[in-house]
This record gives structure tokens, sequence and C-alpha cells, in this order.
């Protein structure tokens, strides 16, 4: 941020607890409030659950009646289905609830934010978290594994990196598209429904081969909101496949600069709100 | 001379509005403060007041770091609010009287030491200043309590609580005691008043209530329309204003307005003659006094006491300045 910490008259840093306690804190403070419906907590992991495995019988259902889609088997469509869901619960799991920034702002809890000698996104970001998604993060790491065991794939260094790496990138990268949506949301007050479309829509577009995508829609989810950097791209590496037109299969292997470039534009963008909410871009 | 801990220099904030729609649809430019300039010493007492919309909360938010100013300049501990919002926050303490800061779903005690962690104050250091507070502010009783659970005086106590956790040079607060009844008010009072005399913290407040002014503030500063119309002590704001008490009392029998009390007019005498109101100034008598008065002439069965409104002030501030 544009602010400067200079630290002259606070206590010297020997006295001051380590800045990561701020956000361990905050965080634990989060579980504790909500591990105290434990019923609810029960009921909510069940409902992910189920979210999971609905969607998974999306896919069963299509598979009943083709052979490949996209240029996929279903082995490996369930490989991409299982990336891009790993990916997008854990994002949502960590980072979903950015989206409630419109509340905030008319609750004037912003306001409380911005008087703590903190980060403001830091704070939105810890200010909730959702372990009641993991259930939806566990079955699609299930998908994953059996789906991996049906495939007859030659394990090269490079393959084994991007199965390992590619949740935790992929990840980065939905975490990055909420917080977009929620920056835009200085903007667009109540927009809620337009960038949902590109989290929870690029959530939907990565889950699935995106050859099947008319390929300005393909270039979208790449390019703009690079959801397909989470999944498709480099289940293709992994798979040792080629890609459609205008996406080679070797943009799979940028997950990681894709991860860094989609946070760079969401902080961007953020502090651009940021500056707008106090006035001074307005 | 020493370095003021606020100063203002021509501080104005504008902002646009859209009127109508459709076609009718324009834009206008409403000025909430508008050229102020303020120079405040560390340690003083001020009472900020004017009518709602007076430009109040504006001039907060720009010293807190929450609002860019349109022009003029802005310093509070010597920093720039907005660029230096973050090292501002560790010497100031904000309290909005109408928004919580507190987590509403955790036991009071938790929102205390997530802010401990915020401010990144050693252990020991918070656990003493908490215990300090809780102390004086009696939060001892529902520090276990989820803060949703409070009444609004339990919640405003630690809401200050949280507010001054890390000693901050500098307490702004917004209409701190709205809402709150009497013994609430005088417990909060107290506390900021004692806060003071200890600490040397510097204390800025917004109000309706002309007891808190009376109670807290040594200098007040009213703004109207964004501009500042008076900035003195408040004696000088008594004298210039002479604000009256009002004395209401229902009595038991009906009774001829009673005028032959010497320090205290009878300003209204409904027609059964059962409810009458006197005007009394504070510099003569007590409303006390004035009852004693009334009660030795008729029985009272009732009473009501009104303090001169904020609104009423100012537009006496004005008839005194244009006569």
């Amino acid at each position: 941020m544009a602010e400067t910490d200079s630290g002259a008259r606070a206590a010297p840093p020997a006295q001051r607890l380590a800045a990561h306690r701020v956000w361990v804190t905050l965080l634990t403070s989060r579980l504790r409030a909500q591990m105290t419906y434990r019923t609810s907590f029960a009921v909510d992991l069940l409902g992910n659950l189920g979210i999971a495995l609905l969607e998974f019988t999306e896919l069963w259902v299509i598979f009943a009646n083709v052979k490949a889609l996209g240029g996929l088997s279903f082995a490996q469509t369930a490989v991409v289905f299982a990336f891009a869901n790993i990916a997008f619960s854990l994002a949502d799991l960590v980072v979903g609830h950015v989206d409630t920034l419109p509340r905030y702002i008319r609750a004037g809890t912003l306001d409380a934010f911005l008087l703590r000698p903190a980060s403001v996104l830091g704070q939105l970001i810890t200010s909730d978290v959702s372990p009641k998604r993991i259930t939806r993060t566990l079955g699609a790491v299930a998908v994953l594994v059996v789906a991996v065991a049906h495939l007859d794939i030659e394990w090269t260094p490079v393959r084994v990196w991007a199965l390992i790496t590619v949740p935790v990138f992929g990840t980065a990268i939905f975490a990055a598209l909420f917080v977009t949506a929620a920056a835009l949301q200085f903007w667009l007050v109540d927009g809620a429904e337009v960038t949902n479309a590109f989290t929870y829509g690029g959530a939907y577009v990565a889950s699935y081969p995106a050859s099947l995508y008319q390929r300005v829609v393909r270039t979208f989810f790449t390019f703009v909101a690079p959801a397909t950097f989470t999944a498709y791209l480099p289940a293709l590496v992994i798979f040792g496949l080629p890609g459609p037109v205008g996406l080679p299969a070797w943009l799979g292997l940028l997950t990681p600069v894709m991860a860094a470039v989609a946070w760079a534009g969401a902080v961007g963008l953020w502090r651009l709100g940021i500056r707008h909410y106090t006035g001074a871009g307005s | 001379m020493t370095e003021p801990i606020i100063s203002t220099h021509g501080l104005t904030r504008r902002f646009a509005r859209t009127t109508g729609r459709g076609r009718s649809r324009a834009r206008e430019t409403v000025t909430a403060v508008d050229g102020l300039t303020l120079r405040i010493e560390p340690g003083e007492s001020i009472g900020y007041i004017g009518a709602n919309g007076a430009g109040k909360s504006t001039t907060i938010k720009m010293l807190t770091g929450i609002l860019t100013p349109t022009a003029g300049s802005v310093r509070v501990c010597g920093l720039d609010p907005v660029r230096q919002r973050k090292e501002l926050a560790r010497h100031i303490g904000v309290v909005f009287g109408q928004r919580s800061q507190l987590w509403w779903d955790l036991p009071l005690r938790d929102s205390f030491e997530i802010l401990a962690a915020i401010h990144r104050l050693a252990p020991k250091q918070s656990s003493d200043r908490l215990s300090e507070l809780s102390e004086r502010l009696q939060l001892g009783e529902f520090l276990n309590a989820p803060v949703r659970q409070l009444s609004l005086g339990q919640r405003m106590r630690a809401e200050v609580a949280a507010a001054l956790l890390h000693r901050p040079r500098i307490v702004i607060l917004d209409e701190p005691t709205i809402g709150l009844d009497v013994v609430s008010k005088e417990r909060l009072r107290q506390f900021l008043a004692s806060e003071r005399t200890d600490h040397g913290t510097t204390l800025l407040l917004t109000t309706h209530d002309m007891g808190d002014i009376e109670r807290l503030c040594e200098r007040v500063i009213v703004v109207d329309r964004g501009r500042c119309v008076h900035d003195g002590a408040l004696a000088d704001l008594a004298a210039l204003v002479q604000t009256e008490r009002i004395l209401v009392v229902d009595l038991a029998q009906p009774h001829a307005p009673i005028t032959d009390i010497p320090t205290a007019r009878v300003v209204g005498c409904d027609q059964t003659g059962v409810r009458q109101t006197f005007a009394f100034s504070p510099s003569d008598t007590t409303a006390a006094e004035v009852l004693a008065a009334v009660s030795a002439r008729a029985e009272v069965r009732d009473l009501a006491i009104e303090e001169p409104t904020i609104e009423s002030i100012v537009r006496r501030l004005y008839e005194g300045q244009t006569r």
C-alpha cells in the first residue's frame, strides 16, 4: 500500500508481536466463532459434500452418452474437473466471502478496518473463513486420485511437478479472481451479480475441457479471467496432448506465472478501489 | 510552542451528487466542509458541535484517514491521515456511537485480544491495560458474554475500551452517548475525564448532548454548513448564547402560573395550569433550587428537565451575530 510505516513513535519491534500473529489471531477467532454452532457446521459439511457429488454426477451423466468430451476421455475430463474444483473450493474457503464487501461498506465495517493499523484487504480476507467447504475439496481430491489411477500416464518430472503444484497455483488464481471481483464492487455498488460471472462462472468453465467452448469464451477465460490455467491447460501438459486453436498446451506450464499476474492485477485494482472509496480517485 | 496534535488549514471536502432522474439528471457539488482551519494542542478537550449535516462526520473522516480532503491540508499527530493511515492508527482511538468495531459473535474478551494483536501489543502491555480499562469502565461482569448480548450501555463502554486499548494520544468520539441512559452517560463521562487527567489524552467529541460538552470539554468548536462559526472556551459560548435550561413540572392540582420565583421565569403554562414550564440560567441557580421553589408553592407530581439542543445554540449564535 502507499502508506508508510515509520514506526517512529510506536513500541520498539522487540515488544511488538510479529505481523503474522495478527492474521493468525484474526483467523482463529473466526474459526472459534463458527465452532460454537456445531450442528450447523456438520450440516454445512454434508451440504458441501453434496455439491461436490452433484457436480460430479453431471459429468457422469454426460459420459453415459458420449465417449469423449472436447477430445478428452472420461478419466481425463475428471482430472480437469477435479483440479478446477480443488482450486475453486479452496479459494472459496479462504477468500470467497470477500464479495460481502458492499455489506461491509454499508455497515461501516470498512471504516472500522481503515481505523486499524493493518492492511484493509488482509482484514477483509481474515474477517471470515469457511472450513465447511473443505468437504467439497476432499470430494474433488478423491475424484483426482481415482481418475489419475485409471490413466496410463508416463510420469516425467515436469508432469509430477504439474500435478502437485497446479492445485496450489490454481487456488491462488481463483482467490485473485475473488479479490478482483470484490475490488470491482467499489465502483459497481451491488454488482455482485455481474462479478459472480467471473468467479463462479470461471469455476464452471474451468471444470470442463476448454476446447468445448467458443474461441472467444475460452480466450476470455484464459487471458482475462485465467480460469483455464487452473485445470485444463496444466492437465494437457500431464496428458501430453496438444491444445485447441489459440491455446497451445505449453501455456499449462505458466500456471504459476499466471497466478502471480492475477494477484498483481487483483491487488492493483484493490488499491485503486480503496482510493476510490476514500475519495482520492473520484 | 509545541507541535499541535491536530492542525488543518483550509480543509475542504466536496461531494459530487447526482440529482433527479432520466433527462433531468444533473450533477451538483455539495461542500460538506468548507475551508476549515483548526489548531488543537495536545491534552485539549474539544467539543465539536453543529447541527446534523453541518460537516462534523466528514471532518472526523478526514482526520482519521477514511476520507481524502478535496483541498487544504490536515495533519494529525504530525502525520498525513490518508497516506500514513496505518501509522496514525497506532496513535488515535476512534469511537463511532452508531457503529461497532467489536466482533459481535464472540465474547467481548476476544475482541480485546484481537485488537491487541492488530495493534501488536505485547501480552503484558495489553493485559495491564485491559485490567485498568475493565476496572474503570466496569466491564468485568460481561467480559465473557458475546458482544451481541450486551445492552447498549455495556456495548458503548466496551467500544470506548476497545478504542483506548492501545493508549492512543488522541481519542475521537462521534456521538458517544447517543441513546444512553443517564447513569451510563455519567459513567462514560467520568471515565473519559479521568483518562484525560491521568494520561494527558486529547479528546475530540461530537455530540448533541450539552451535558457531554459541559462535563468534558474546555473548548467548543461550532460548525455550520462546513464552516467554523465559533471557536472558544465553553464559558465564552455559554455567555454568548445565554443557554437557558427548561424545567417542566406537572402539578398535582391546577395552579395559576407561578411567576414569583426570582431566578426562573414561566415560559409556558397549559390551559388547566397543571403543566408549567420554567426557564432558568444555570449560572444563576440550579434545577434543584427552582424545583424546591416550585414545590414550596404547589405540590409537584412529575418533572422533566430539558437541555438546550445544539441546534438551538447554533441558532442563537447566529441571532447574536446578526444582531
